[in-house]
């Protein structure tokens, strides 16, 4: 943190050409049931769906999410399931 | 084990599949009413000789969207095996021809989800002692 304070002082006529530093997270993104060894994914359980999809009850693309293409796979299909039971909507607002 | 083709398919027909059922009951009916719905498909179930692994019932509960202009429903779960093919289509056919039910979905089971719903069903039993001793 301090060295960026002295860049700008040091450069206040710089300020607006250069691009405003701004703390990304770095951290890579990893499929959590790899990890986790998760094998199943339960359509029985909404509240772990809810995880993965967006407010308006969207299912969440695999780069925001981070999952492997097998699990993203999983996961859909589980959501997909759930909504045909009733357990999660098709379409809402505010679901979280 | 089988060696020629036709013996395979043979053999396979006698495999044990695995299946879970999960039902919605109309809410209109009477929790008596709903009961005996579900144990009309256990009877016919038994009268096919598959084994009941599981039976849970998850009572009236609020669905997500209404579903034929009805906002809540009972649930109830079936987990079974059997070997005979032509079980599911039948058991569904029912449920077409039922009009208590209204909606349902099978599913076959594979090898992750058996050992899931086994733990699954371990961890309900768990929280009900739980809720015993409270």
């Amino acid at each position: 943190m301090e060295t960026k304070l002295e860049k700008t002082e040091n450069t206040s006529e710089l300020r607006y050409l250069t691009p405003v530093e701004m703390d990304v997270k770095t951290g890579k993104k990893y499929c959590r049931f790899k990890k986790m060894k998760i094998k199943y994914i339960d359509y029985k359980d909404p509240d772990f769906l809810l995880r993965f999809l967006n407010e308006q009850g969207k299912i969440l693309p695999r780069r925001i999410t981070g999952n492997s293409l097998k699990f993203q796979r999983k996961i859909a299909q589980a959501i997909k399931r759930a909504r045909h039971l009733g357990l999660l909507p098709y379409v809402s607002d505010l679901l979280k | 084990m089988p060696t020629s083709y036709k013996e395979v398919l043979i053999f396979l027909k006698y495999i044990m599949m695995h299946y879970e059922t999960v039902f919605i009951v109309n809410p209109v009916l009477s929790e008596e009413q709903a009961n005996q719905t579900a144990k009309k498909y256990e009877d016919f179930l038994k009268s096919k000789k598959t084994d009941i692994i599981s039976k849970e019932s998850w009572g009236l509960k609020k669905l997500a969207y209404s579903i034929e202009k009805k906002k809540s429903g009972f649930y109830f779960l079936f987990e079974f095996t059997s070997s005979d093919d032509n079980l599911i289509s039948e058991f569904e056919l029912n449920f077409k021809r039922d009009e208590r039910v209204m909606r349902w979905l099978t599913v076959k089971l594979d090898k992750h989800s058996i050992i899931y719903a086994e733990k699954r069903r371990e961890r309900l039993k768990g929280k009900d002692k739980k809720e015993v001793k409270k």
